[in-house]
């Protein structure tokens, strides 16, 4: 918390939460997945599914998905934007168990194939937490520069991410694990301090049991 | 962060150094971020610049928010502010200003939230007004905002920023108690006197609830920051004039936590109660979102 947080964000109105948030929530599914989005299957849950369509969030969470900041003016017009940039896109209101009352369950498809489900919330002041990735209990708060890492559930599998990160003198401020059974695949989300470089996040692809990597950079 | 706790200790550490409680807060902040104070600066300066163009484009007669609930009143304003109205062109444009800024806001424009997007016209309504009227300086309405983000981080550690913990107490009152602050330090002031200022205008918004209807940043957020520019006008006006707060400023913050807490979760941005639960206000909502709805 600094003086920016204070006199800030810089934001498309007209709330924090409601649409600040959503376009995060939209911006790091769309980081996640790694490739342009064809298709987009959101389902709203609590607050978010209640007042969507009066707080913008729909377009919100689209602009996002298109890769818009949450200052940028197309927010407004994002859906026609959807709609020039080819992504396809569905909303369902659906109470998720649990949730948070601002959550979002983002499904992408990408150009390449590739699909991804994240699911997040909006946690206040423009702040915002994705918790599970494809069922798996993930926490990316796009504060830090975050690693997430999909492996197999095998050996060594962490030790030889950490141990590379160590060489090239990443300090690591957080890490989670989480699997969706054992011996299949699990997830890692590692939070960073200071600057990742990209020469890294190639090197960690490469390792054994490693599915993918992911870095999102803070937002 | 913020090295201050207290605004009383905010206030201490600027007059030891004979300083103005702004200076305090950029050296301290560039110290915290690790930066030059210019960085600091020109950062600052980029958001009045934003809350000027803001004010600008919510003046658009034909501005209307997604809901249609909201728009074209700042322009209505300005046409008025020329005729001098009752309280003089200062005042009216003042309100016009701020009408536009949280208009701009409501239909999806770019705005600076201070400290929140549903009360992001008072400062533009205070301080850049000032400003506009040729009172001050760029730089001395750059400096304000660092006075305000001050303020309003303490405010924000010591009791809350959200209309859903605190009411509008916390959002539109806590922007005027910044913006007071800010506005005394513009003219002069002492930073004892930013502090009473503060403290009166916090004290004047105490048990204002967040009843917002259909839930929207709209009915009557937008009216409610004109009422926290005039609070902030007044208590400023008053701690210039040498009143004083009986209550110190502190405690007036601790005041707003209990208050917020208090608060049925009702009023407290449910859009549950207070106006959002009146016959026009339900059947705005009714208008607005129609009965196809979630299955909660």
């Amino acid at each position: 918390m600094n003086v920016f947080d204070i006199i800030g964000p810089v934001m498309i109105g007209p709330s924090s939460s409601h649409t600040a948030g959503a376009v995060r929530l939209g911006y790091v599914a769309r980081k996640i997945l790694g490739q342009r989005p064809v298709k987009a299957d959101i389902h709203l849950s609590g607050s978010f599914a209640q007042t969507y369509r009066g707080h913008g969030t729909d377009k919100a969470l689209i602009a996002g998905i298109l890769g818009f900041p949450p200052d940028d003016t197309r927010i407004r017009e994002s859906l026609d934007h959807a709609e020039k940039m080819g992504l396809d896109y569905r909303f369902v209101c659906q109470s998720i168990a649990g949730a948070h009352p601002n959550t979002a369950r983002i499904t992408l498809t990408g150009a390449e194939g590739e699909s991804v489900t994240v699911q997040g919330a909006s946690v206040g002041g423009g702040s915002i937490l994705v918790d599970e990735l494809n069922g798996m209990a993930v926490h990316v708060t796009g504060q830090n520069n975050t690693l997430v890492v999909l492996h197999k559930d095998k050996p060594g599998a962490i030790a030889a991410v950490t141990n590379f990160m160590a060489y090239s003198g990443v300090n690591i401020g957080s890490f989670r694990l989480a699997r969706a059974q054992k011996g299949g695949t699990a997830v890692m989300t590692i939070e960073v301090d200071g600057d990742i470089p990209e020469i890294l996040v190639e090197n960690l692809k490469i390792l054994p049991n490693i599915i993918h990597v992911v870095l999102i950079r803070a937002v | 962060m913020l090295t201050y706790q207290r605004i009383d200790e905010l206030c201490q550490a600027a007059e030891q150094e004979n300083a103005t409680i702004s200076r305090v807060i950029l050296a301290d902040q560039a110290r915290q971020l690790g930066v030059e104070e210019q960085v600091v600066y020109a950062q600052m300066a980029q958001r009045l610049q934003v809350m000027r163009e803001s004010a600008e484009s919510g003046m658009d007669p034909a501005l209307r928010s997604s809901s249609g609930l909201s728009g074209g009143d700042a322009s209505k304003m300005l046409a008025y502010a020329k005729t001098g109205g009752i309280a003089g062109p200062f005042v009216n444009h003042a309100i016009a200003r701020t009408l536009a800024t949280s208009e701009c806001n409501a239909a999806m424009g770019k705005i600076v939230a201070a400290p929140t997007a549903g009360s992001c016209g008072i400062l533009p309504g205070t301080v850049l007004s000032v400003l506009e009227d040729g009172q001050c300086t760029q730089e001395q309405a750059v400096m304000a905002l660092f006075t305000a983000g001050g303020i309003g981080t303490v405010i924000s550690s010591q009791a809350t920023l959200a209309g859903a913990e605190g009411g509008c107490q916390a959002e539109c009152g806590a922007a005027a108690a910044m913006a007071a602050a800010a506005l005394v330090e513009l003219k002069g002031g002492t930073p004892a006197q930013s502090a009473h200022a503060c403290a009166i205008a916090l004290k004047n918004q105490l048990g204002l609830v967040c009843d917002p209807v259909a839930g929207l940043v709209e009915i009557p957020c937008i009216k409610r920051n004109v009422a926290g520019v005039m609070v902030a006008l007044s208590a400023a006006e008053m701690a210039l004039a040498g009143i004083e707060s009986k209550i110190p400023v502190d405690e007036c913050v601790s005041a707003l936590y209990e208050v917020g807490r208090a608060l049925p979760a009702s009023l407290r941005e449910t859009a549950q109660g207070g106006l959002a639960a009146t016959p026009t206000g339900k059947r705005l909502k009714q208008e607005i979102f129609g009965t196809a709805k979630t299955d909660e």
